[in-house]
């Protein structure tokens, strides 16, 4: 497969010999030659955003081993207990064991708040790298065919990553996570007619019951980890089969990939790259405290400490909830209908279905079959960069607003203040976002494209004999401009009838988006244009 | 190597259908791989050298690393009651821990960017969609089984199946039943501890309170009576309980007719579970009689029966019907009048 081969032989050393008879029994019993031979030298293209998705499934290594750890010493019963651990402040007040397991395991069991910290700032890195890998992949149009299906269950292993954060948030019974678990309980009641039911099932009676950390913690360590490791191990046979993408350049094509291969390049740098990883979620676990689920103490219905803050992935949701105005609730044939709690719940489920489905929808848009291996640059790609721009500053409200009590505090503002801007900013900032990155997108291709075409401002000047200044222009060279010009032009599509000569409304309207998406472009330089400026 | 077309060219015969946003174009010629530069490594033994020292360094640190973990985890022992002992734990260990991995890490990648060959390798890709051959035998084999099968012939055959695995989840969901109690949530929602006559007990000792202890601008965490010593339900029952006491100016407050025999000379006491998502409206600001929630910020004015004034809750707080009793004590006149805490489905019925 790969156009180079090794430049010399090296001679078989002593230490071969049993590696090669070990591969040999190996192989006699598996035929893994046949996987090596396949996946050996397969080659992983460089770029340091690629290292995203890498960060997210190493963290959920590092979740797994600290995880088991914690397992060992975690008791999640709701057994209420008087607490006789060696933390002082605590000594002696009424606690469910899962509270007390937990915090024997941050001061009696050593390396236990290690191992703690290590889950819990891994879960943090865990799916904010998934994010962050999901915001690569949208703004360099990596989810285009024949990638669509694998964004759609990349997206699963983000909901996945949420659940198995919240879950695991709850389980150690504190009172932080127990309000997480009122205000989950009091969303799930606000649902239509199986509201009440449905929470009653989950807590096995009236909130907060003696069930649900047990029920939690088995989601937590068994269902969704499971779901997980079996939806993840399907992205990577994906990522496999369709080959990474990589960036334009030159001698990069939409046929090839260019890179380093497994053995050795890649497995080196990838393996030595979970270590880093690791090492780093080490360092931040043994250095900085997360969750001092002794601060709040045991779970109790009735006090609750002011800033209260979920973990940072939630906040999007819980802000949703602070900026619906007051008294949106009816009551119609009587039954109540919370809108209040409805509404931003219908909000955040439509949100992320859009983002599950954005791939389909550009698809359809551009009626475009061709697969497509070479990940855009976003400038290239105007619309869909204000489009996740948009999307981008939509969650940022939502996830300011999760904070707005704390904004108000730290910038001694109002709280009604805060909330009402943010308010209007749902509703603005998308659309601002969408306006100003389009339009910036277009001049970035345009500067492009004067630079493809007349090479950079050098800085020099030259005065000419008959007494003109100019600024000396570079022209770029060849593989340099490559990368400037390697990217597909769209445009708008017509209105045009169908093979039964008609013209349906699936058609006007796929016209009417299309003219959105691509009225505004600039097309990449071409071949004749090139030569003719070419002297 | 260089191809006419860079982008994407898999097949130039690609004609976008009828009505694509695609545009044929001329695209410029990809100008190939660029001639590989190589590294100092490559061209001067003594860097070569100096590279293999220091990734050896990086592996040698690793393992010094791990062995300062193991000693640490063993040097700084865990004091009873000393939580500084076990913040030095933490920290060396995990800095053992963390020299251990980045040792290794470092190592591993300077020795893939320094030293290993290889790093820009072509490999062709293939369209992802199997070969025509490949999918002929594919859809042959199915075409095949549905004949040996008579998948779609034996009509009556496929739809009962399909209707037995449909009914096949059923059971599960039955089986779930047990999951909570017999009794309908409906009606357990709607009813509390508090009855006529329960004293306003302290949130948590249980001692009960006086209406003279209560001065004005004062406010008390309560509970029912009898909730701090219970051990069966004792959460279940504080979660929609738990109430806060105040004491206003009386001509401060602005109550309704049918309510003014609710409170006792200025003292109200409201349910403290907020009307929105359940959270304890814990904050009382005591100049403006408001109560906030810490969880979603809803505000609610404590002069007007906690009518929402801000925030995402939609209905005000159920207000506690008190006065006191004999000896005094501040007692329940009953229980709430309204289902307290979040709304839900079946909450007027």
């Amino acid at each position: 497969m790969s156009t180079v081969t090794a430049k010399t032989e090296t001679p078989v050393g002593p230490g071969m010999r049993f590696t090669g008879a070990a591969a040999s029994y190996i192989d006699e019993r598996t035929s893994i030659s046949t996987a090596v031979k396949t996946l050996g030298r397969k080659i992983f293209p460089d770029h340091w955003s690629f290292m995203l998705g890498e960060v997210a499934l190493y963290s959920f290594v590092v979740i797994l081993l600290s995880g088991t750890f914690l397992t060992f010493f975690f008791d999640p019963s709701m057994t209420e207990v008087e607490y006789e651990g060696s933390y002082l402040p605590l000594k002696g007040i009424e606690m469910s064991v899962a509270y007390h397991t937990a915090l024997d395991l941050s001061f009696d069991i050593r390396g236990g708040l290690l191992m703690r910290q290590v889950h819990h700032w891994a879960a943090l890195m865990f799916v904010a790298s998934i994010g962050l890998h999901m915001l690569r992949v949208f703004f360099t149009g990596a989810f285009r065919k024949p990638r669509e299906l694998n964004w759609v269950i990349g997206f699963a292993l983000f909901v996945l990553a949420m659940a198995e954060g919240f879950t695991g948030y709850s389980l150690p019974d504190d009172l932080l996570s127990g309000n997480g678990l009122r205000i989950i309980d009091g969303m799930v009641k606000a649902f239509p007619v199986i509201g009440v039911w449905i929470s009653y099932l989950l807590f096995g009676g009236e909130f907060p019951g003696t069930e649900v950390i047990p029920r939690l913690y088995v989601l937590h360590i068994m269902l969704l980890p499971a779901i997980l490791i079996a939806t993840l191990g399907i992205h990577m046979v994906l990522l496999v089969v369709n080959k990474h993408t990589q960036f334009a350049g030159p001698g990069r094509t939409n046929d090839n990939v260019v890179g380093s291969p497994v053995l050795p390049v890649f497995a080196a740098k990838a393996g030595g790259f979970f270590f880093i990883v690791f090492g780093v979620i080490m360092l931040i676990a043994s250095l900085f405290t997360i969750n001092p689920i002794w601060n709040y103490g045991p779970y109790d219905p009735s006090p609750v400490s002011a800033g209260t803050q979920p973990d940072w992935y939630i906040g999007f949701a819980d802000g949703a909830l602070r900026l619906v105005p007051p008294g949106w609730e009816f009551v119609l044939g009587g039954y109540t209908f919370a809108m209040n709690v409805l509404t931003p719940t219908i909000v955040l489920i439509v949100f992320i279905a859009l983002v599950a489905l954005y791939p389909f929808f550009e698809a359809w848009v551009t009626g475009d079959k061709r697969e497509h291996h070479i990940a855009e640059r976003p400038r290239n790609a105007p619309t869909r960069t204000a489009i996740g721009a948009a999307g981008v500053s939509f969650y940022a409200v939502l996830w300011a607003a999760a904070s707005s009590d704390l904004i108000a505090t730290h910038f001694r503002l109002s709280i009604e203040g805060v909330i009402t801007s943010l308010q209007v900013l749902f509703f603005l900032a998308p659309v601002a976002a969408f306006m100003i990155t389009k339009r910036t997108c277009l001049a970035l291709q345009r500067k492009d494209r004067e630079i493809a075409l007349h090479g950079y401002e050098s800085g020099r000047i030259v005065r000419l004999p008959g007494g003109e200044y100019i600024e000396v222009h570079e022209q770029l060279d060849d593989y340099e401009r490559w990368r400037l010009l390697d990217f597909q032009e769209y445009k708008p599509v017509t209105v045009r009838p169908n093979k039964q000569g008609k013209i349906t409304t699936g058609i006007r309207l796929r016209s009417a988006v299309s003219r959105w998406f691509f009225e505004d472009r600039v097309a990449p330089v071409d071949q004749r244009e090139l030569e003719s400026q070419k002297h | 190597m260089a191809k006419k077309s860079g982008g994407d060219s898999h097949d130039y015969s690609y004609e976008p259908e009828v009505g694509a946003a695609v545009v044929p174009s001329d695209q410029a010629s990809n100008p190939g791989l660029p001639p590989e530069r190589p590294r100092i490594t490559d061209m001067d033994e003594k860097f070569e050298k100096q590279a293999e020292r220091r990734i050896a360094l990086f592996f040698g640190l690793s393992i010094v690393g791990s062995i300062i973990a193991a000693v640490s985890y063993n040097a700084f022992p865990i004091t009873p009651g000393d939580v500084l002992s076990t913040r030095l734990n933490n920290l060396f260990t995990g800095l053992g821990i963390t020299i251990g991995l980045l040792g290794i890490g470092f190592g591993a990648v300077h020795w893939a960017k320094s030293l290993m060959h290889g790093h820009e390798l072509v490999e062709e890709r293939h369209p992802v969609r199997g070969t025509d051959e490949t999918r002929e035998v594919a859809a042959g084999m199915f075409t095949q089984a549905n004949k040996e099968s008579g998948f779609t012939r034996r009509s009556l055959v496929r739809n009962t199946m399909i209707g037995a695995l449909l009914a096949t989840p059923i059971p599960a969901v039955a089986l779930f039943r047990d999951l909570a109690p017999k009794e309908n949530p409906n009606d357990v929602l709607k009813h509390t501890m508090w009855e006529a006559g329960t004293r306003l007990t302290r949130d948590p000792s249980g001692v009960p309170i006086k209406a003279s202890e209560v001065t004005i601008g004062s406010a008390f965490h309560v509970i029912p009576e009898g909730l701090a010593e219970m051990h069966e339900h004792k959460l279940e029952e504080k979660a929609k309980a738990a109430v806060l006491l105040m004491r206003l100016p009386v001509e401060d407050l602005n109550e309704v007719e049918e309510r003014k025999s609710w409170s006792y000379e200025g003292i109200v006491a409201y349910s403290k579970i907020c009307t929105h998502v359940g959270c304890p409206v814990a904050l009382y600001e005591q100049h403006t009689h408001h109560l906030l929630c810490p969880c979603h910020q809803s505000e609610f004015d404590v002069s007007n029966h906690c009518e929402v004034i801000f925030g995402p809750a939609a209905r005000p707080l159920p207000q506690l019907p008190i006065t006191i009793d004999a000896e005094g004590y501040l007692v329940a006149q009953s229980d709430f009048t309204e289902p307290v805490g979040p709304s839900f489905w079946e909450r007027e019925l």
